[in-house]
């Protein structure tokens, strides 16, 4: 049983102010920048060690985008990603090449589609020993112990490490995926979509592993995940977002069971429930806020049953409410 | 129950009948779909459920004739009973046949997961929607675009006038779904095979369409084949299920007897694999492996390696177990049914 842990502790990880806008350029003679899309926009948490944060919204909410701002993946266009590293607390978001490539032992991701993520001319064991190669951390007989060992943890067997990915199921390639984030001895992982690529049925087994590594090597998960009831399953506290921003942050029970932000209420609302007893999911009507195309004032207020002229003008701000709970409404519920 | 015994008395609008769907590969021949029989009562919704590979995809494509080299259609019948017109037996006809041409967004249309496949990208959305009607209907282009709009509006398409001089690029997934739904629904067809509708949209989207399929169905009272993953959805949208495993239907009923009283060790796995809303942080059960390859079915009940309630000598010898009435008074194809009765 893992205790979900508040940051009484220091954060492993606290993400403040991050900003991620991709320019649209016209096509011309001159090409001139028009606008920006603003796919992360001011977002800020923490997640404490041993911690696993959900990241939930539908496409285009900037999670992914968020994700890989954190690893640096891309570049982040403003803020700070700090992380503890050896007593520290190193700012990821503007290290130098050299001091970032020493500090990816410390964060690894894990990425939603088994088939494109593994490289089909490589072998199990390339794949999976490539970052301690890299590294130069391992090399001979101590690369291939450890590779082997590290299949071992995945729920792989030794004899698998010689065959390519063409070979294995999505469920498997999925345990190759984490055995290769692992290897490193992470601290930190984000994980985007680990499991929705996977039949339900593959989804547990592997949703069973991560949970089952947590423990056993105390890893903080960033959990990037649109599907709700693997995310209750499995996080101990929620970030939602839409349209670039968090709109509500608050532990996992807490968000389920008294959401305070419309929008959290509708996503939440807005699943079916595989017991036909319980009534259709609530329906709210219009589209996604389109990123490049904000509304003024709350990007969810075309949506909105309760929004008001303050939501139409003024950008709402994230305000605390108590128990751990965050909210960007001017009118949450309680 | 008392739906089911019901339905048996009138005709239904489609009966499969032991249909076999097989492939040729590298590996020799393969059956994605082996001794499936269905039957899709006029006006009701039918779930079609099951893991990927499982020939839910296969045994709907079959129902058009859309399986392509190197798969054909081995053995068995698909029976369409329309409302108006004669009987007729899909897998009799040639290939060529115009009787095939017309049934396809007739009688019965198709929805794809993925509208942007089936859409064009180089027409607009009217001149797409006007073609599926002039096909079918012989109305005049001006009757035709009329006739789009009405639909369009419909499916909840805000401005549909304007909508029809758009391509598809220019909406977004959700608008695009709508369109091809207001595509497929225009003939009127008397069963709409939709497959996977609702996977690519986001949920709250996902919800908004759900509903639309609902309210059309029954107001035009049109019978659904819903293929789906999802169980969620096929509890909110379905009134009868087949789940699917290896090419075969392993258990059918009404959707309260699947996913209340499940039978099959497979279904079961299936519904306590889903990670409950209500449940705590516990380890979620599983299902044992992975779905075989279509080339390595294990013998008897091709279930069984997975299977927690596995016996030996009994589930590993010959054929698969045809389905048979269970003890919660719907099918399933399992050996060891009364056995289960008392297990979670």
């Amino acid at each position: 049983m893992i205790t979900p842990r508040q940051s009484v502790t220091e954060p492993l990880l606290s993400v403040r102010g991050l900003c991620k806008y991709f320019p649209v350029h016209r096509q011309g003679l001159l090409r001139r920048k028009t606008r920006y899309v603003r796919a992360v926009d001011d977002v800020s948490f923490d997640v404490a060690p041993g911690e696993t944060l959900g990241l939930v919204g539908e496409s285009g909410s900037g999670k992914t985008t968020t994700g890989r701002a954190i690893l640096r993946a891309i570049e982040p266009t403003r803020g700070t990603v700090l992380l503890a590293h050896g007593g520290e607390r190193l700012d990821v978001a503007t290290l130098g090449r050299k001091e970032l490539k020493g500090l990816r032992t410390r964060m690894q991701m894990i990425f939603q589609d088994p088939f494109s993520s593994l490289n089909p001319r490589m072998t199990v064991e390339d794949i999976v020993g490539e970052p301690l190669v890299i590294h130069r951390l391992a090399k001979g007989r101590v690369l291939r112990d450890r590779v082997g060992a590290m299949l071992e943890k995945v729920g792989l067997k030794p004899e698998h490490r010689s065959r390519y990915p063409h070979a294995f199921s999505g469920g498997q390639r999925q345990r190759i995926g984490i055995a290769r984030a692992l290897i490193m001895n992470p601290a930190f992982l984000v994980a985007d979509e680990p499991v929705s690529a996977l039949d339900v049925s593959v989804q547990a087994q592997v949703v069973n592993l991560l949970q089952k590594l947590q423990r056993e090597l105390g890893l903080t998960y960033l959990f990037i995940a649109h599907d709700l009831s693997v995310v209750r399953h499995i996080c101990d506290r929620i970030a939602v977002m839409y349209a670039g921003k968090i709109v509500e942050i608050a532990p996992t029970e807490k968000l389920f069971n008294r959401p305070c932000h419309p929008y959290t209420r509708a996503l939440l609302a807005s699943v079916p429930n595989p017991d036909p007893d319980v009534a259709m999911p609530e329906v709210i009507h219009g589209e996604v806020a389109d990123p490049g195309n904000l509304p003024a004032g709350c990007s969810f207020h075309p949506r909105c049953p309760h929004a008001t002229d303050v939501c139409r003008q003024e950008a709402p701000v994230l305000r605390p409410m108590g128990e751990g709970c965050q909210v960007r409404c001017p009118h949450p519920f309680d | 129950m008392a739906g089911m015994t019901q339905q048996v008395k009138e005709t239904p609008l489609l009966e499969i009948e032991d249909l076999q769907v097989c492939f040729d590969t590298e590996d020799g021949t393969v059956a994605a779909v082996d001794g499936v029989s269905l039957t899709i009562p006029r006006g009701r919704i039918v779930g079609l459920v099951g893991e990927s590979g499982c020939g839910k995809s296969v045994t709907a494509y079959s129902i058009l004739r859309l399986i392509q080299k190197p798969g054909r259609i081995r053995r068995g019948r698909i029976r369409l009973h329309p409302l108006h017109g004669d009987a007729m037996d899909v897998t009799a006809l040639g290939e060529k046949d115009d009787a095939l041409y017309r049934l396809r967004g007739g009688r019965v249309s198709m929805i794809f997961q993925e509208p942007m496949t089936a859409l064009s990208p180089v027409h607009t959305v009217g001149n797409q929607i006007c073609e599926a009607i002039r096909l079918h209907q012989e109305v005049t282009r001006a009757a035709a675009e009329r006739l789009a709009v009405e639909m369009l509006e419909r499916v909840g398409i805000p401005g549909a006038a304007g909508r029809l001089r758009q391509y598809p690029f220019e909406m977004s997934g959700g608008m695009r779904q709508r369109v091809v739904i207001a595509m497929a629904l225009v003939g009127r067809p008397e069963l709409l095979i939709a497959d996977e509708p609702t996977t690519a949209l986001d949920v709250t989207i996902q919800a908004q369409i759900m509903d639309l399929m609902r309210g059309l169905q029954r107001e035009m009272n049109t019978a659904i084949l819903l293929i789906t993953h999802d169980l969620g959805v096929v509890a909110q949208m379905c009134d009868d299920v087949a789940v699917m495993y290896l090419g075969r239907i392993v258990e059918r009923g009404t959707v309260r007897q699947i996913l209340k009283t499940p039978q099959h060790p497979y279904t079961r796995g299936l519904l306590a694999s889903l990670p409950s809303l209500s449940r705590g942080r516990s380890e979620l059960p599983s299902i044992e492996g992975s779905v075989p390859s279509l080339s390595e079915i294990p013998s008897g009940c091709p279930f069984h390696p997975r299977c927690p309630h596995y016996q030996a000598d009994t589930c590993d010898r010959g054929g698969p177990p045809d389905l048979r009435p269970s003890p919660a008074g719907h099918e399933a194809a399992c050996l060891r049914l009364e056995g289960l009765e008392a297990a979670p």
